[in-house]
C-alpha cells in the first residue's frame, strides 16, 4: 500500500516537472533542483541503503563540476564527453576514498571521509587549474552529441530532466537488483552479511563508487546549467546540506532525497534574498527536529503512516 | 484502499495545480522600466566599505533624480553575494531573466565582479563595477557593457606604490589576499616598484577573511624587506595592520596601504593609522560640493561616505542621466550615451567613460593625519598629490581590452 | 643568518612559537572533545560553535556591562557550561543508546543554529576584543617579537589541560566518570546518579571550549564563524590522539600545532591540510589513534 502512495506522488511530481517551463517557474532554478536531487539520491544510496555516512560527499559533486567545466573551457571537449569525464573523475575519487575509508566503520568511516574531503577542498583551492577562489566561470553549454544546442534554458531543462529521470530509475534498479539486496543486507546487519560469505568490503567500495559517480552526474550537469564550478561545490557546508536533504526527505526511500533536496534548495533560494544567516538557523532547526522527532524523514513518515492505516483497516 | 489511493492522487494533482497557479503570477517587467540591481557584500569582509550603507547612497541618487525615469517608477533590487561568485552571477542572471533588470551596480569583491561581468556580456545588462579593484575588468575580462567606476588596481599602484618607492622604500614584501583582487593588485604594484628601481623580495598569499596574520607577518619580517605591501582590503587590511603594529613589524618595515578606505581608517583609529600613504578616488573634505554631499550622507546614515559609497551615488545618477539622454533602456543605446557623457557631479568634475570601460577621473594620493592634525571626527586625510585621470589609469593604448581598439 | 635546509632559523623558531600558541588552543579544544567522546560517546560537532559562544559572552559582557577579561575567564566558561547542561538534558540524553551518528548530526544542526543566530545579530565580520592591560606589551626573543598575551595563552591552556588530566585519571571523581561510561548500569547499581554525571561531563567539556573562546578573543576577531573552520581541525586532532584518550588529545594538540607551524615555513597554504593527511594516515595505520586504547 505505501508503494502505491509513493507511486501517485511520483506521477504527480513527474507531471509537475514536465510542465515547469509553462508554469512560469524559473528554469535555471528548476534545473538546479534536479542536479541536487541527483546528488541527494546518490548520497542516499550510501546512507539509506548501505548505511554508510559519508561526511564529505560534496567532494565528488564538486570535482565532477570542475572536471566538466575544465574540459569545456580549456580542452573544448564536446559536452557529453565533458560530462563523462566529470563522472569518471568522481568515480575514481570515490574509489580511492572508499578504499581508504572502508578500512574502518561507523564514526571513524565518517571521519576519514571528512578528512579526505578537506584535502580535496584544499587541492581545488590551490591548484591553478581550478581557478582558486574564483572557480571556473563562463562554461559554455555546447550541444548534445553535436546536434542539439543547449543554450536555450528550455531545451537544457528537458535534457536535464530526462537525465534526472534516468538516474532515479537507475537507482531503483540498482537497489532492487541482487547487488542492491546485498548492500541492504550489509546496511542492516554487517556481521550477518559477513557470515553469509559476502566479501563485504568489496560491496561497500562498489556502493561508494556508484554513489560518487552518480553524485558526479549531478555535479557535471550543474556546471553546465549554471556555467560555473566554484569552491562552494566542494565545501564542507555542501556536504552537510546533502546529509540534511536526505535526512529530511527520508533515508532509505527513493522519493525522500528528491523531496528533501527540493525543500532545502527552495528555502535557500527564497530566503537568501532576505538575510542569508536565517537560512543557516532554519537548516539547523530542521536538522535538530529531524534527528530528535522525525528520523524517518518526510517520505518515510508518509509511508509509515499509510502502512499503519492500511494494516488497521486490514485487521 | 481505493479510497486512499484516490485521495492521495487527488491531493497530489491539487498540489501540482496549486503550484502552477502560484507561479503563473510571475512578474515580467515592462519594457523601458528602469530596474536597478545592487549585488554586494552585505555582511562580511567588505560590508563596511559599501554594504547596506551603500544602498542608502543609491536611494539618495534615485530620489535626487526624481524617483521616475521615462515616466515610470524606478525599482531597486538588492542582494548579498557573501563573497561567492556563484551567488553573485546566479542572482544577476536571475534578475536579468525574471525581473527585467536594466542595470547592475556592485561587486566589491573582484572575483565575484569578474563572474558578474561575464553575465553582463551574456545578458547585455550594463554593469557598473564599483568597489571591485581588479583592472582585468577593463582589460582581459572586459565586455561592451562593463563600466569600471571609482578606482582600479592600476591607479592604486600608480599612486601609492610610486609614492612609497620614491620615498625610499626599495625592497618590497607582499601580503596578498588570495584571490583575483590581491593577485592583480600585487602585479600592478610590482610593475610600479620595478619601474622605479625597487625590488620585490617575496610574497605570501593569505586566504580572504583571515583574522590572525601573525605567521604571515613573521614571514614578511624574515625576508628583510623595508616595505610590507598590504595587497588586501576591508577587514583583512584592518587586521593585518593591527597585527603588524602588535608584532612590532611596523617599526622595521613601512606598511604600504595599497587599498584603504575611510571606513578602515575609522576602524583602526588615527593613532594606529597615522602616517599611512594611500590613494583614493574621492574624499568628502576636498571641496564644498563634496562636503555638502558628505554632510547629507552623514545625516542619513551616521557615517561619512567612503569613495565607493559616493561612487554608488554618482554611477546611479550617471546611468539615469544616460537613460534620459538615450530615451530608452535599450542596453546598446544606453552604453552609447554613457560613453558620450561628461560626468560632472559630487564625485568628479571632469569624468568620462572610455572605450575600455574605465571611468577616467582625478585620483588623489593622501596621507593619514596624526591625531594632533585632525580637527574633527572623520577628518583623516591630507592631500599629498592630485593625479590626473590619464596618469592614474594609464593611457587607453595600454589596455588589452578587445573593445578598446 | 643560520639556516636549516635553506630556511632561516629565526623564521623556523618564530613559526614554532606561533605553532605552540595554536597548539595550545588545539589541546584545550580537543581535550573537551575527547572528554565528551570518551565519557559520553558523543561526537560533539557543536564544539566550535560553543567556543565561539564563549568568545561572544566575553565580548558582550565587556561592551555592555564593562566586565573585564579576568571575570570573563570564569563567566564565559560557566555560561557555556550551563548552555551545555541545557543541550544535554533536552537533546543528547534522549539519543543515548542510538547510533552515535545521530548525536553527530544533532550537534551539527545545533552548531548551524548557533552560528546563524550570531550572524543575524552581529554580522559576519568580526569585532575586536582588547588585550587586557596587564598582558599587553611584547617580549623580544631576538628572532621575533612575541606579544606577552600569546605566552599567557600557552601557560593557561597547558595548566588547564594538566589539571583536567589529573582529575580524570587520578581522582575518585574521575574514576566514577570512567566507570559510568564503561558500564553505566553497574555504576548506577552502586547508587551513583549516572545521568547527572553525564550531564556534568558534557557541561565541563563545552565549558573548556568556552574558555578557549575567551582566550582566543584578543587574538582573532570575535566573529560568528570563528569556530566552524576550527572544529573540523580539532576533530582531526582528537582522532589522531585517540578518541577516548585525554593525554592523547593534549599531546597531539600541541604536536600538531608545532607541525602546522613548521609547514608554514615550507608551504604555508598547506598548513591545515597537513593535519588531515596525518589523520588519514593514522586512521589507516593505527586506527585507535596514537594514544588510544580500545
Amino acid at each position: 500500500m505505501p508503494q502505491q502512495v509513493s507511486n501517485r506522488i511520483e506521477w504527480a511530481l513527474l507531471l509537475l516537472a514536465v510542465l515547469v517551463p509553462f508554469l512560469g517557474i524559473y528554469p535555471i532554478f528548476a534545473m538546479k533542483l534536479i542536479c541536487f536531487a541527483i546528488f541527494a539520491c546518490a548520497f542516499n544510496l550510501l546512507l539509506g541503503f548501505t548505511r554508510l555516512l559519508s561526511f564529505g560527499h560534496a567532494a565528488y559533486f564538486g570535482v565532477a563540476a570542475y572536471a566538466t567545466a575544465w574540459c569545456r573551457l580549456r580542452l573544448n571537449l564536446p559536452t557529453e564527453l565533458s560530462v563523462l569525464a566529470g563522472v569518471a573523475l568522481s568515480a575514481a575519487l570515490g574509489f580511492i576514498i572508499g578504499m581508504l575509508a572502508s578500512r574502518r566503520t561507523g564514526i571513524y568511516f565518517a571521519m576519514i571521509t571528512l578528512a579526505l574531503a578537506q584535502c580535496v577542498y584544499f587541492f581545488c583551492l590551490q591548484a591553478p587549474a581550478t581557478g582558486g577562489e574564483n572557480g571556473l566561470q563562463g562554461v559554455p553549454r555546447g550541444s548534445l552529441f553535436g546536434v542539439l544546442p543547449l543554450q536555450s534554458d528550455f531545451t537544457m531543462y528537458y535534457v536535464v530532466l530526462i537525465i534526472g529521470l534516468l538516474v532515479y530509475l537507475g537507482i531503483r534498479r540498482i537497489v532492487h537488483s541482487p547487488f542492491g539486496q546485498v548492500i541492504k543486507a550489509i546496511g542492516e546487519h554487517e556481521p550477518r552479511a559477513i557470515s553469509l560469505g559476502y566479501s563485504v568490503d568489496h560491496y561497500k567500495v562498489l556502493a561508494f563508487v556508484l554513489s560518487a559517480a552518480i553524485a558526479g552526474i549531478g555535479g557535471s550537469l550543474k556546471a553546465l546549467v549554471l556555467g560555473l564550478a566554484t569552491l562552494s561545490d566542494v565545501h564542507q557546508s555542501t556536504s552537510g546540506e546533502v546529509i540534511l536533504m536526505t535526512l529530511l526527505g527520508g533515508t532509505g526511500t527513493f522519493l525522500g532525497p528528491v523531496i528533501g533536496s527540493s525543500i532545502v534548495i527552495t528555502l535557500q533560494e527564497y530566503l537568501s534574498d532576505s538575510v542569508g544567516s536565517w537560512v543557516s538557523v532554519i537548516i539547523g532547526c530542521i536538522f535538530v527536529v529531524c534527528v530528535m522527532l522525525f528520523r524517518k524523514g518526510i517520505i518515510g513518515e508518509v509511508e509509515a503512516y499509510v502502512a499503519r492505516r492500511s494494516s488497521k483497516t486490514n485487521a | 484502499m481505493k479510497t486512499l489511493d484516490f485521495k492521495a492522487s487527488r491531493w497530489a494533482l491539487a498540489l501540482a495545480a496549486g503550484l502552477g497557479v502560484a507561479f503563473l503570477g510571475q512578474a515580467h517587467a515592462a519594457n523601458d522600466q528602469v530596474v536597478i540591481g545592487d549585488i554586494d557584500d552585505m555582511s562580511a569582509v567588505y560590508a563596511d566599505v559599501i554594504g547596506p550603507t551603500g544602498v542608502e547612497a543609491i536611494k539618495m541618487a534615485i530620489a535626487d533624480f526624481g524617483g521616475t525615469a521615462l515616466g515610470k517608477p524606478i525599482t531597486l533590487l538588492t542582494a548579498d553575494h557573501q563573497n561567492k561568485p556563484d551567488i553573485g552571477a546566479s542572482k544577476y542572471r536571475e534578475w536579468a531573466d525574471q525581473s527585467g533588470l536594466t542595470m547592475l551596480l556592485g561587486g566589491s569583491n573582484t572575483g565575484v565582479s569578474l563572474a558578474m561581468a561575464k553575465v553582463a556580456g551574456e545578458k547585455k545588462v550594463p554593469f557598473f563595477a564599483v568597489g571591485a579593484a581588479g583592472s582585468s575588468l577593463t582589460n582581459a575580462d572586459c565586455t561592451p557593457y562593463t563600466v569600471h567606476y571609482t578606482y582600479d588596481t592600476t591607479s592604486l599602484a600608480n599612486g601609492t606604490a610610486t609614492a612609497m618607492v620614491q620615498g625610499g622604500g626599495k625592497k618590497w614584501f607582499f601580503l596578498t589576499a588570495d584571490y583575483a583582487f590581491g593577485t592583480q593588485l600585487q602585479e600592478a604594484a610590482t610593475k610600479v616598484v620595478l619601474k622605479n628601481g625597487g625590488t620585490v623580495v617575496g610574497s605570501v598569499r593569505v586566504p580572504l577573511g583571515t583574522t590572525d596574520f601573525s605567521s604571515f607577518l613573521l614571514q614578511a619580517q624574515s625576508s628583510g624587506a623595508d616595505v610590507i605591501g598590504l595587497a588586501n582590503a576591508g577587514t583583512d587590511f584592518v587586521n593585518s595592520l593591527k597585527s603588524a603594529n602588535e608584532f612590532g613589524i611596523s617599526k622595521t618595515m613601512k606598511p604600504a596601504a595599497l587599498l584603504a578606505f575611510l571606513s578602515d581608517i575609522h576602524a583602526l583609529t588615527l593613532p594606529a593609522a597615522q602616517g599611512l600613504t594611500l590613494t583614493t578616488g574621492w574624499y568628502w573634505d576636498l571641496n564644498d560640493t563634496t562636503r555638502a554631499f558628505g554632510k547629507r550622507f552623514f545625516e542619513k546614515t551616521g557615517r561619512m561616505p567612503t569613495m565607493n559609497q559616493a561612487g554608488y551615488y554618482s554611477s546611479t545618477l550617471t546611468y539615469l542621466n544616460a537613460v534620459k539622454a538615450a530615451g530608452t533602456t535599450d542596453p546598446d543605446k544606453v552604453m552609447e550615451a554613457l560613453r558620450a557623457a561628461k560626468i560632472n557631479d559630487i564625485f568628479t568634475t571632469n569624468g568620462y567613460i572610455r572605450k575600455d570601460g574605465v571611468m577616467v577621473h582625478d585620483m588623489y594620493v593622501m596621507q593619514v593625519k596624526t591625531p594632533a592634525e585632525s580637527k574633527a571626527p572623520w577628518d583623516y586625510y591630507k592631500v599629498v598629490r592630485k593625479m590626473d585621470g590619464e596618469e592614474a589609469f594609464g593611457p587607453l593604448s595600454d589596455s588589452t581590452c578587445q573593445y578598446a581598439k | 643568518m643560520t639556516t636549516i635546509l635553506g630556511y632561516p632559523l629565526p623564521a623556523i623558531l618564530g613559526q614554532l612559537i606561533l605553532g605552540l600558541v595554536n597548539g595550545s588552543f588545539y589541546a584545550i579544544l580537543s581535550l573537551g572533545l575527547a572528554v565528551i567522546f570518551g565519557l559520553l560517546r558523543i561526537v560533539n560537532f557543536a564544539h566550535g560553535a560553543l567556543y565561539m559562544v564563549g568568545a561572544f559572552v566575553a565580548h558582550i559582557i565587556l561592551v555592555n556591562f564593562g566586565i573585564s577579561y579576568w571575570f570573563a575567564l570564569i563567566v564565559a566558561p560557566v555560561a557555556v557550561g550551563i548552555l551545555g547542561v541545557g543541550i544535554e538534558r533536552a537533546f543528547l540524553s534522549r539519543l543515548r543508546g542510538l547510533d552515535p551518528l545521530y548525536g553527530l548530526l544533532l550537534t551539527f544542526g545545533l552548531a548551524l543554529i548557533a552560528e546563524g543566530l550570531m550572524q543575524q545579530k552581529f554580522g559576519s565580520s568580526g569585532m575586536s576584543y582588547p588585550v587586557p592591560a596587564l598582558l599587553q606589551g611584547v617580549y623580544n626573543l631576538g628572532f621575533m617579537i612575541i606579544p606577552i598575551y600569546r605566552l599567557w595563552v600557552v601557560v593557561v591552556s597547558i595548566s588547564v589541560c594538566i589539571a583536567t588530566w589529573l582529575v580524570i585519571e587520578k581522582t575518585s571523581l574521575g574514576a566514577i566518570l570512567r566507570a559510568a561510561t564503561e558500564n553505566s548500569q553497574l555504576t548506577q547499581a552502586f547508587g551513583i546518579n549516572v545521568p547527572v554525571y553525564l550531564t556534568a561531563t558534557y557541561a565541563f567539556g563545552v565549558g573548556l571550549a568556552g574558555l578557549a573562546g575567551v582566550l582566543a578573543a584578543p587574538i582573532t576577531q570575535v566573529s560568528p564563524l570563528m569556530g566552524s573552520s576550527l572544529v573540523v581541525v580539532v576533530f582531526a586532532v582528537v582522532v589522531i590522539g585517540g578518541m577516548g584518550s585525554i593525554m592523547g588529545a593534549i599531546v597531539s594538540g600541541i604536536i600538531l600545532g608545532l607541525l602546522e607551524g613548521l609547514t608554514k615555513v615550507v608551504y604555508a597554504e598547506a598548513s591545515t591540510t597537513v593535519i588531515f593527511i596525518i589523520m588519514a594516515v593514522v586512521l589507516l595505520v593505527r586506527p585507535v589513534g596514537l594514544f588510544g586504547r580500545e
